[in-house]
């Protein structure tokens, strides 16, 4: 038997490793698959919960999580492609309209 | 209809001139001279007649006294004040006088003005001050007789400053008006310790209370709540009559119109504070200590009063101290308990100096507005009619027999001479000062007489042209001077051994009490001999102006300048304004200045005002750093705002942690 | 150490490696590769935990559709290895300092919970496909309902933004 700690504290390692690259990596994708690996971590962490407690909420919530991922992955996406035909470049740093 | 009409309207009375104000006020400013001095005439006049049918209902109704309250004003928890006004013999006297003299002042006032400009807005003003002056006499209770009071007040400083584009003008108004307040303070303090021990302020529930009654009459070792409450109404009646210390407003007032100056400084508003102590009188009997302040602060009054007057150069700074001197005698008389006395001679008074006061309007409206009396000189056959008006006043108020002032000056000095309360000694003393006023009196009132209207001319012909007033301006003189010499008869009877005069008779239910018992017996003898010594002084008063003002030339000035150091500190008042300007002005302004202003004002207030402001600028220059338009930024805050909900919830103190709680 | 610890413990260095190399490096096709290492290890570990319906739904969905869109919109854009710039003075330092912070933070939670999660055993609602269409039909219908509604949305604005502009 696994404890459940030990799928909490891989999910918390996840996240934070997800957490470190949305800051750090200049890559648009990159950042929007951090974002997708952030959301994982979370789901990991549910479905242990849900076997700790016996209880399959946690289950049926993954599955709306990983819903939602989708769907934000298809409109982000769609963005993400025309940042890339506008300002013709994929670094996030010269997203920079908004600036002064 | 009720069986005395009058007094069951008696608020008619007070309302008449206020309406007349209104009108004036409003709509005056376009309307020519005729119409104005209709509606002022008009509203007074009715009001006199009111004022006489009220007394004759009074009369009637076999002098009762008269108590109504109209409507009730204030009622809060225990704390009740209607609008109460009452009618008793002391009424009686207060209002014919006000309305009586009052309209005869108006009259004058028409001719007197005839060529100033914001006429319409001085009969507004006088007006509104016969309102007040009304509800004053008129009230039956502290709080009602106070707003009187301040109305009175206010009325003074709008007519003082009537020239208000001249700065001594306006100067003197508020002068007027803050030393006033200094005695309204005090009036206020006493009015509250009266409410404490009576819990309230109607005359008539005051004076015949079971509390009153049965209070310990307050002497020298013990001094009470009366005592103290007694003082303090004195302080406002200091201010208000213009006694020591706070008489300095007076002679300044003298910047108003010369019909203010009678009308108002006076006749009628500076006597509103030896009314209140006459009203008060039960009050003052249970406090001996309170009425003996109140007689030497009045004897001291006139003797320094009229020391100053000797020497003054304008006639109606002249006449300015000599009703300071005058009121003092009626402080001295209410302070010896012959309160009779002292509204008698505020009666007669009320005569003889508005006399005195119109009069020298008359020879400053003859002198082209010339005010100095060195200017003057030779003027008795000029203007004949304010001379003999004027003559007359000054017989009187040096106390000539038959004249007016002689009766009610000579029963003042009886009193004061039979006077035991704090010894015999502070009897003798007190007559002792009240007679060398007398003396100073009638020579500085001879000595204005004789500089004005003999003597050889000391003014140009050329440039002046002295022309006698119109009748306007006479009449009321005219009327006036007949009741300086017949008034004083009301106190005849008592001269002539028939017991205690008609006007003490009158006014025995109201002070009934605590007057000092009339003249019987051997004290007539003493009478009679007080009577003369008085004759014979203003007669010393008299001889010595004449000598040095009109027999020879020089006098004055060789005297004057062979004690100049006495001469100069009365000329310069004692120098008490400037001394007041140095110990209390000056502080004050400095307070104000850099404590209040620049401390608490602008450091304070406007500092944490502005400081606010600044602060919500800096804060706001500090936050739109974090909308730089980077994204990563962005991205950075985002976390930042994630990391916010989790040291929340992993700080919460409320309970146990909810994650760890959901788990149970 | 049991079977299922060691099973563990490979698939969850298998995650973090994953998670890692997602960081570490720099072409973003290889980024994409490491997360979908990522999921397939996630996926065993679901089913370690006896989430059978999950992990299927996580390989089918997450790794077959998501990531596979990943991979089309990389190639599309002929994504170049990234290029390094530091023009945002707030990822850097204060960046660093948060990633601590948070780690902490969770890592406290973690702590301070440690006695209290206990394992039960592995029944529960058994036949978890069963149980969980029950529970989704039944208590979750409204939001079922509502996730069609997202998707619809989701195509749609996806359909919108891909538009050539029209000339």
């Amino acid at each position: 038997m696994v404890p459940t700690n030990y799928y909490v504290i891989l999910s918390a390692i996840l996240f934070g490793l997800g957490v470190f690259a949305f800051i750090f990596k200049r890559n648009i994708i990159t950042i929007f698959m951090s974002i997708e690996l952030m959301l994982n971590a979370v789901n990991l962490a549910f479905v242990a919960f849900s076997q700790a407690l016996g209880k399959l909420d946690g289950q049926v919530f993954v599955l709306f999580v990983i819903v939602v991922a989708a769907a934000e992955a298809a409109v982000g996406l769609g963005i993400i492609i025309l940042i890339a035909r506008n300002r013709q470049t994929l670094n996030v740093e010269r997203v920079n309209l908004l600036k002064l | 209809m009720p069986t005395h009409p009058m007094l069951e309207y008696l608020w008619i009375i007070t309302l008449l001139p206020l309406l007349g104000s209104a009108v004036n006020g409003l709509f005056g400013a376009k309307w020519p001279n005729k119409i104005v001095n209709g509606v002022a005439i008009g509203s007074t006049g009715l009001s006199f007649l009111c004022a006489l049918e009220a007394v004759r209902e009074f009369f009637e109704s076999g002098q009762v006294l008269f108590h109504k309250e109209f409507f009730t004003w204030i009622a809060a928890g225990n704390f009740r004040v209607g609008f109460d006004l009452q009618m008793d013999q002391l009424t009686v006297v207060m209002v014919l006088v006000v309305t009586g003299v009052g309209w005869l002042i108006h009259i004058y006032a028409t001719g007197y003005m005839a060529h100033e400009g914001g006429y319409y807005r001085f009969f507004s003003y006088l007006n509104l001050f016969m309102f007040f002056m009304l509800i004053l006499v008129l009230a039956a209770n502290y709080v009602l007789l106070f707003v009187g009071w301040e109305g009175v007040g206010l009325s003074s400083y709008l007519l003082i400053g009537f020239y208000f584009l001249r700065k001594s003008a306006s100067d003197a108004g508020k002068k007027a008006f803050i030393v006033n307040r200094i005695g309204d303070f005090g009036f206020m303090l006493g009015m509250f310790l009266l409410f404490r021990a009576f819990h309230t302020l109607d005359f008539q529930a005051i004076f015949t209370s079971s509390t009153l009654q049965g209070w310990p009459v307050e002497l020298g070792g013990h001094l009470g709540t009366l005592t103290f409450a007694c003082l303090l109404i004195f302080m406002g009646a200091c201010g208000k009559s213009a006694q020591l210390p706070l008489y300095v407003w007076l002679p300044d007032a003298m910047e108003g119109p010369t019909p203010v100056s009678a009308l108002i400084h006076a006749a009628t508003m500076v006597t509103a504070g030896v009314y209140v102590v006459a009203r008060s009188h039960i009050l003052f009997a249970h406090a001996p200590t309170a009425m003996l302040v109140v007689a030497i602060v009045g004897c001291a009054t006139a003797f320094f009063a009229a020391t100053i007057g000797l020497v003054q150069t304008d006639i109606k700074k002249v006449l300015a101290y000599s009703t300071v001197s005058q009121l003092g005698y009626m402080f001295l008389a209410c302070g010896v308990g012959a309160f009779s006395a002292g509204i008698f001679h505020l009666m007669t008074h009320a005569f003889f100096k508005a006399l005195l006061f119109l009069a020298a309007g008359s020879v400053i409206h003859a002198m082209g507005g010339e005010q100095d009396m060195n200017r003057m000189g030779g003027l008795s056959k000029k203007i004949r009619w304010t001379y003999l008006t004027m003559l007359t006043a000054t017989l009187a108020i040096a106390g000539f027999p038959p004249f007016a002032g002689f009766f009610s000056k000579d029963s003042i000095l009886l009193s004061a001479f039979q006077n035991e309360n704090g010894g015999r000694s502070a009897g003798y003393a007190l007559y002792g000062f009240g007679l060398a006023t007398a003396l100073l009196t009638s020579f500085y009132m001879f000595r204005l007489i004789f500089l004005t209207f003999h003597g050889k001319r000391r003014y140009d012909e050329h440039k002046v042209h002295v022309h006698e007033s119109p009748r306007t301006m006479l009449v009321p003189l005219m009327i006036l001077a007949v009741l300086s010499i017949i008034g004083g008869w009301l106190a005849a009877p008592a001269m002539l051994g028939a017991g205690p005069d008609y006007f003490t008779k009158f006014l025995q239910p109201v002070f009934g009490g605590s007057e000092a018992a009339g003249p019987e017996g051997e004290v007539r003898a003493l009478e009679l001999t007080l009577a003369g010594i008085a004759v014979i002084t203003a007669l010393i008063g008299v001889t010595a102006a004449f000598w040095l003002y009109l027999k020879g030339s020089g006098k004055a000035d060789s005297l004057a300048k062979s004690m100049w150091g006495a001469y100069a500190t009365l000329l310069n008042k004692y120098y008490v304004d400037e001394f007041y300007a140095a110990m209390i002005v000056k502080p004050l302004l400095w307070i104000s200045t850099n404590v209040l202003w620049k401390t608490a004002d602008v450091a304070g207030i406007d500092g944490a005002v502005n400081g606010i402001a600044a602060g919500t600028t800096a804060i706001g220059d500090g936050v739109r750093h974090t909308q730089s338009g980077n994204t990563r930024s962005y991205a950075v805050w985002v976390v930042v705002g994630a990391l916010v909900v989790m040291a929340v919830i992993f700080f919460w103190p409320f309970g146990g942690k909810p994650v760890l709680g959901m788990l149970r | 150490m049991t079977a299922q610890l060691a099973v563990f413990f490979v698939l969850a260095g298998l995650a973090a490696i994953g998670a890692v190399s997602l960081i570490l490096q720099k072409h973003p096709i290889h980024s994409a590769l490491s997360l979908i290492v990522v999921m397939i290890a996630l996926a065993g570990l679901y089913l370690l935990l006896g989430a059978e319906f999950v992990a299927a739904v996580q390989i089918i969905v997450y790794g077959g559709a998501i990531m596979v869109l990943f991979v089309f919109v990389i190639m599309l854009l002929n994504a170049g290895i990234e290029e390094h710039t530091s023009i945002s003075k707030m990822a850097g330092a204060p960046g660093l300092l948060l990633v601590v912070a948070l780690a902490g933070f969770v890592a406290a939670t973690i702590a301070r919970s440690t006695e209290s999660i206990q394992a039960t055993s592995q029944t529960g609602e058994l036949a978890s496909t069963l149980g969980i269409s029950n529970m989704l039909f039944k208590d979750f219908v409204y939001p079922f309902e509502l996730t069609s509604f997202l998707i619809l949305v989701a195509v749609l604005g996806a359909t919108v933004l891909a538009q050539r502009e029209k000339s």
